[in-house]
């Protein structure tokens, strides 16, 4: 995986790929898209770098191992699954939306943070997997 | 309890003893007056949670949290610095809450419930010294005899709870005459027996009793003395008013019991170890239990009754005080212990007020104890002689066992390496010395105990007895417990313990039903290595062969013989060139990673194929489901070659025939699940679902992606559980590829 091309490409797609992740999955509530999608094409955006440059360039991206993502990501979903019973008392995941929507996300609800969390475990379990894989292989 | 297992360990430890005093003060100040909660459940099953106190449950729970009181405070100073000194109280606390609940348990599935937890905490407290092999064996025994009760508990509860519509002991006991009647009702006895039998010990379980002797001995004293061993008594005793009265019930009852006391009763005098005696006199007494159980008449149960509360208090004094002897001098032999009373004075007396409650010798309450058996088998009617001489022999043994253990080690010159020995924490023998004042206290004051007993009989549905009287006058009863006493000192004078009664013992011991079940157990597991060995072989190919094949077969025999198939080609004529090429696609990639020579090359012709069923996902107007299957696809690819990267060069280590054989495999499967997704298509769809989705996706969840709002909002908690379940395979995979074994740690 020596070339160059791929190595120059990688430094740019790299970026993009990451926010066509974040973009795949603020648009899911409307169209085609969402949290588990969006995490695995920015999944798919280190794992390139890793082919480009390596896997500890790739690793460097991240202070903490991935795996940490993957509890950081439960525990959003399920707080956002809590949301509601907290200050609604409503039933666990219930659906709370904000009256107006913000600008360049749109609406905002719990379901959006119940998808990020989705988004950074897919991210945390992907990267996971591929880079114990790779370091042992 | 263990969440402050540091400070129990030092500073705070007082605080366990806590527990289980201040619940005597709460039942104690009960008074003596029925009462019961109830909470529901599950109240889809008729489960209710109800709590029901009264004159048979006010007698256990005044035991357990009396005793436990003691033990705990004991426990505090026998087991002082012990590492797991936390541990031990928590799964003291457990057994404790498990029996309180169950001897207050009113409805059958709670009662089984708590009836598991105590054999559950019991395994743990016979393993508790678990770097010891012995330990863990009879953990596991006394686990797999109590475990089989637990079942046959649970099946008894089902099928009363079928026949009587009802899972609640009360209501049972109301239509008792039904059940005694129903063509069932044999089987329900049997399976309370079987539950009764392994959890006291009956013969022929009696076996994991001695073994769990192999706890430490506050866990003896309380376990399996005490309260849980009782829990079968209870059960039985819980059982009479619904299922008792009937030729089986108390003929059963009366050999069992009969067999058991006077087996054990005979074993109890050969060992020479403190804990084997007490052990098997334990064993005893609970046959005495069953035996009077058995009887079922008025008297009989009152002196079942009182026999527990007396066996209780004289017997967790000798386990105490036996507790005490090997805490200082490292013995529980009864050949080498003499003398001890120069230097352990009040354990002394505790074992001295013990061994005569346990002898029947008046003042104790032991005495009572002992009239009102002789008492209830004399007035038997038909076959009293045989009750009475069967009770009069086990008597005779127990009062020898009981001076073994009580007397003989305190008694007589006291050896040299003894003589340094003081005084235990007043922790220690307080306890011990405590029962032991109470059996003599019982006695004097009977008062004091007929307020236990006047509720007792009530809760079986009797008339309450009359007081507890210590003097009856010259009479029968009188004579035949002089009788007792007399001819059990005769016999303490005449045989001295040894070695070599056990030795004689020992050669029978092929017969007993420990050896058979053992003999059981390793044929089973023989017979489950040769059946792993069969299937579990250890090649996935032959796995998946072996998946594949079955599927297929139960598959095409439905297909086969359900439908009838009709072929049509019209359909294809309506293809448009997209589908056509792409399905060219496929097929050219297919052929080329059969036939590769190279695996990496095979994977990518894979993943052309996944990336060719992404264009048809578009194509059908799932966006979605492509946009997934082509990141995954991707991913797959990338993991296959991280794995494929590192294997040797592709070899041709198959033959033709074998690659005959998994193509012709893979053709079928492939072809029967074509023909099911075609079956799938003709079938009519239900389109409630899908169009409940559509229609509220946007009213109820203000999402215009149906799919997604499905994943987010609809089916979040699916969603939610299905994240997790991928963050313990990363997990898993993690694990598998980091750990690094030792070389010692590696086998086969």
């Amino acid at each position: 995986m020596k070339s160059i091309i791929l190595r120059t490409a990688s430094n740019y797609l790299l970026p993009l790929l990451l926010l066509f992740s974040v973009f795949v999955l603020l648009r899911g509530h409307y169209l085609p898209g969402g949290g588990f999608i969006g995490g695995l094409v920015a999944s798919i955006a280190f794992v390139l770098h890793a082919f480009a440059h390596g896997l500890r360039k790739a690793q460097r991206y991240f202070p903490i191992h991935p795996g940490f993502l993957m509890p950081i990501g439960l525990t959003l979903s399920l707080l956002s699954g809590f949301l509601p019973i907290l200050i609604g008392d409503q039933a666990f995941l219930t659906g709370l939306w904000m009256a107006d929507p913000l600008p360049v996300i749109g609406m905002v609800g719990t379901a959006l943070f119940f998808d990020l969390g989705v988004y950074i475990v897919v991210v945390g379990v992907t990267l996971t997997i591929i880079f114990t894989i790779s370091e042992t292989a | 309890m263990v969440l402050l297992g540091k400070w129990v360990k030092t500073v705070l430890w007082w605080l366990p003893m806590v527990l289980p005093a201040g619940l005597f003060v709460y039942f104690l100040s009960l008074g003596t007056a029925t009462q019961s909660l109830s909470y529901d459940w599950l109240p889809q099953l008729g489960v209710r949670l109800s709590l029901h106190l009264d004159g048979l449950s006010r007698l256990f729970v005044l035991l357990i949290t009396g005793i436990g009181a003691l033990v705990f405070a004991y426990t505090s100073s026998y087991l002082k610095g012990h590492a797991y000194l936390d541990r031990f109280y928590g799964y003291l606390s457990l057994f404790m809450g498990a029996m309180i609940g169950l001897v207050l348990s009113e409805n059958l599935i709670s009662l089984f419930v708590f009836w598991e937890l105590t054999s559950i905490s019991s395994f743990f407290l016979i393993g508790f010294n678990n770097d010891q092999s012995a330990s863990r064996k009879s953990a596991l025994t006394a686990l797999i005899i109590t475990g089989m009760g637990g079942l046959s508990l649970l099946a008894a509860g089902i099928l009363l709870g079928y026949v009587g519509d009802t899972y609640s002991i009360i209501e049972l006991t109301q239509s008792a005459d039904y059940l005694r009647a129903h063509p069932q009702y044999s089987l329900a006895v049997l399976l309370i027996f079987g539950a009764a039998f392994t959890k006291s010990a009956q013969f022929p379980f009696h076996f994991w009793l001695p073994g769990a002797m192999k706890a430490p001995t506050p866990v003896s004293t309380y376990l399996h003395s005490a309260t849980m061993v009782k829990a079968g008594v209870y059960l039985l005793l819980r059982f009479t008013p619904v299922l008792g009265g009937t030729e089986l019930w108390q003929s059963s009852l009366l050999w069992v019991g009969g067999i058991t006391m006077l087996y054990a009763a005979f074993h109890s005098i050969f060992r020479t170890d403190m804990k084997a005696i007490l052990a098997y006199s334990t064993i005893a007494a609970l046959g005495v239990l069953v035996f009077l159980i058995g009887m079922g008449s008025n008297s009989a149960l009152q002196a079942a009754g009182v026999f527990i509360l007396v066996h209780a208090l004289y017997k967790a004094t000798l386990f105490l005080i036996t507790g005490i002897v090997d805490h200082e001098t490292h013995s529980r032999n009864v050949l080498q212990l003499a003398g001890l009373r120069k230097v352990l004075l009040p354990v002394a007396i505790a074992g001295l007020l013990a061994a005569v409650s346990n002898a029947g010798i008046p003042p104790s309450f032991g005495f009572i104890g002992k009239d009102l058996m002789y008492e209830a088998a004399l007035h038997h009617g038909a076959g009293a002689w045989v009750l009475l001489g069967a009770l009069i022999l086990t008597n005779v043994l127990l009062l020898y066992a009981g001076f073994l253990v009580g007397i003989k080690p305190f008694i007589g010159p006291l050896p040299e390496k003894h003589a340094h020995l003081h005084w235990p924490s007043a922790w220690m023998w307080v306890p011990p010395v405590l029962l032991g004042v109470l059996s003599l206290g019982f006695g004097l004051w009977p008062v004091a105990a007929s307020r236990l007993s006047e509720v007792f009989l009530p809760a079986l549905g009797l008339q309450p007895p009359p007081a507890l009287k210590l003097w009856h006058g010259f009479n029968l009863i009188l004579g035949l417990s002089a009788a007792t006493i007399g001819s059990g000192l005769l016999l303490w004078f005449l045989l001295k313990p040894g070695e070599k009664g056990l030795a004689r013992l020992q050669k029978l011991a092929w017969l007993s039903p420990e050896r058979l079940l053992g003999g059981f157990a390793r044929g089973v597991g023989m017979f489950s290595v040769v059946w792993t060995n069969l299937f579990q072989h250890g090649y996935l190919r032959y796995y998946v062969m072996t998946i594949v094949l079955v599927l297929s077969a139960g598959m095409g025999y439905r297909m086969f013989n359900n439908y009838t198939w009709q072929t049509s080609f019209t359909p294809l004529l309506n293809l448009t060139v997209y589908e056509v090429s792409i399905v060219a696609i496929m097929l050219i990639s297919i052929g080329f990673a059969v036939f590769s020579k190279s695996r990496l090359a095979a994977v990518a012709g894979l993943g052309v194929v996944g990336y060719a069923i992404c264009l048809l996902f578009v194509f059908y107007s799932a966006p979605d489901l492509a946009m997934t299957q082509f990141t995954v696809d991707t991913l797959t690819v990338i993991l296959f070659v991280l794995v494929l990267y590192r294997l040797p060069k592709y070899m041709q280590i198959s033959n033709k025939l074998t690659i005959a054989r998994d193509g012709l495999v893979a053709l079928t499967f492939g072809g029967l699940v074509t023909l099911l997704a075609l079956l799938v298509l003709e079938q009519p769809v239900q389109r409630d679902v899908a169009d409940f989705y559509a229609a509220n996706a946007y009213l109820l969840a203000k999402g215009k992606n149906v799919v997604n709002v499905i994943l987010v909002d609809f089916r979040g908690l699916d969603t939610l559980v299905e994240i997790t379940v991928l963050s313990i395979a990363a997990l898993g995979v993690f694990g598998l590829l980091k750990l690094r074994l030792k070389t010692t740690e590696r086998r086969g």
